[in-house]
């Protein structure tokens, strides 16, 4: 019972933490350097690890794709699978788990050690809103990095793909032939509805850390508990968003 | 550290008159331990009013209220006249608070620091805000240190950059919490003359908490003193040295009795 409580009252912060940055959506142009800041520790230094991962899952996917097909003599839909499993599931889900490792740690970290130190306490002492200064710009980069991160993770994991599917002995297909197939049986809207689940993943994760970084007390301990916390909410929270989405999305 | 003369004042304290504040009734429990009970006092404008007390009696959690950051579990705090928990009442009435720790923003330089207020209100230009920030920075003898960032700093520049970026909002209302904690005693004594000094310059309330005796013995006009949970002592530094009080006179005046001492019969 105080668990679900506990997890009722986290839901409700969070969700309260979004409204209130989401009010003050119009002071974001004057947050420009802040926002640009965002992007570039969302999207720009989380770039290498997504390209190598995603390069690799794409890799893998048709390695094991070309390897179970083999006996239903339907390896010419290499392509078509990992495309689809790329941009439908992977590339999202992939995105937001390194999301919360890499970035939601990393926020929460920041944010945690700041309202230890009282550094939250001063700001609202000067009537400067947290969710204003540390939330908003962060949820904007986010925003706008997350499903840029998607598609490349997308992009990379097909190229990925086609390279294993093009080397393997067992499965030699052409890059031509796997692309061809892969454009064939893909539609724009899998594509689309890989970045909206992105989107929501990204922003779930970002509101997460903010809101428990936000809400420590106590010491360094409590910092490193707040981090842990925030990474396993983030990943239980990714996988189930992903089923109802998925659902939605369907 | 007094103001020097040849620099034109870029503060504005005619504009930002003090203010008062009254604390009616003040209850504060956390679960089930209660940490002010019924406290009721009023601090004038313009006037230092410093509250002592032991450690863990409650007095920064008091502070706490006036600024707005804890709710009281009854009992009401007026900054002018208006619920200091309210979120108008920041925005009309400048507040300004040096934190025990300094609470400096870490990943920004002291300049960045101090130019913050003033850059997300919109209350100056930008050569505006340098103005003020290098006056502040001056009165408080500070200027080498701009762009350093305050883990490059000794903890009394900290305490000096904290009170230098409260003075950059031009408050109406100033409060310190501990603000001689962990400095020498030259360095308290300085922080001390800094206090009276803004008071006297710039007509700001100021509310003080500290265990320092000769702060409040040299600057307060008047002095409060929160023991289990209770104001126990209001009064004026004149009267604070002469306490009529024993508990008052015991907690200001320790004598240390090493053939009787008090951790062993705290632990009887």
């Amino acid at each position: 019972m105080k668990q679900l409580t506990s997890i009722l009252e986290g839901f409700g912060s969070t969700l309260q933490l979004f409204l209130r940055a989401l009010s003050y959506a119009g002071t974001l142009p004057r947050q420009r350097a802040r926002f640009i800041e965002q992007c570039y520790l969302i999207g720009y230094t989380t770039l290498p690890i997504v390209a190598i991962l995603s390069f690799f899952i794409g890799a893998v996917l048709a390695l094991q794709a070309g390897y179970s097909m083999q006996n239903f003599g339907a390896m010419q839909f290499i392509g078509s699978l990992v495309g689809l499993s790329m941009a439908r599931e992977l590339g999202p889900v992939m995105v937001a788990i390194l999301l919360a490792g890499r970035v939601g740690s990393a926020i929460t970290a920041e944010l945690a050690s700041m309202k230890v130190n009282q550094e939250v306490d001063a700001l609202e002492t000067m009537n400067i809103p947290p969710a204003r200064m540390l939330v908003l710009p962060r949820l904007a980069a986010a925003l706008v990095m997350v499903p840029v991160l998607a598609i490349i993770a997308d992009l990379v994991g097909w190229f990925g793909g086609a390279i294993v599917a093009k080397y393997t002995s067992f499965i030699s297909i052409e890059p031509e032939a796997y692309f061809s197939v892969l454009r064939r049986y893909m539609k724009f809207q899998d594509v689309m509805n890989g970045l909206i689940k992105a989107e929501i993943f990204g922003l779930g994760v970002v509101l997460v850390c903010c809101n428990i970084g936000l809400n420590t007390r106590g010491g360094p301990r409590e910092i490193g508990a707040s981090v842990t916390r925030a990474v396993v909410v983030s990943l239980i929270l990714i996988l189930v968003l992903d089923y109802f989405v998925t659902k939605v999305l369907i | 550290m007094p103001c020097s003369s040849h620099t034109r004042n870029p503060f504005t304290a005619a504009e930002t008159p003090a203010v008062g504040v009254n604390v009616e009734h003040l209850t504060k429990s956390f679960g089930s331990h209660l940490v002010l009970q019924d406290v009721s006092f009023a601090v004038e404008p313009g006037e230092i009013f410093v509250l002592m007390g032991p450690s863990g009696s409650g007095k920064s959690v008091l502070l706490r209220h006036v600024v707005g950051l804890e709710a009281p579990s009854s009992g009401r705090v007026l900054v002018n006249g208006k619920d200091a928990l309210a979120a108008q009442t920041r925005e009309h009435e400048r507040i300004g608070m040096v934190f025990q720790s300094g609470a400096l923003f870490n990943s920004l330089t002291v300049y960045d620091n101090l130019a913050l207020y003033p850059r997300e209100h919109h209350t100056a230009t930008e050569p505006g805000i340098r103005e003020k920030v290098m006056h502040a920075l001056q009165i408080l003898s500070l200027e080498d240190t701009a762009q350093k960032f305050p883990s490059e700093l000794s903890g009394g520049m900290k305490k000096r950059v904290a009170i230098a970026r409260a003075l950059v909002m031009e408050p109406q209302l100033l409060l310190y919490d501990e603000p001689t904690s962990e400095l020498d005693p030259v360095m308290s004594a300085t922080i001390s003359e800094i206090i009276a000094s803004l008071k006297d310059e710039y007509h700001v309330t100021t509310i003080v908490v500290s265990h320092d005796r000769e702060l409040a013995l040299n600057i307060a006009d008047r002095v409060g003193i929160l023991m289990d949970s209770r104001i126990i002592f209001l009064g004026t530094p004149a009267e604070l040295r002469e306490p009529k009080d024993p508990q008052v006179a015991g907690f200001l005046y320790p004598k240390i009795d090493l053939k009787h001492p008090r951790f062993k019969k705290l632990e009887t």
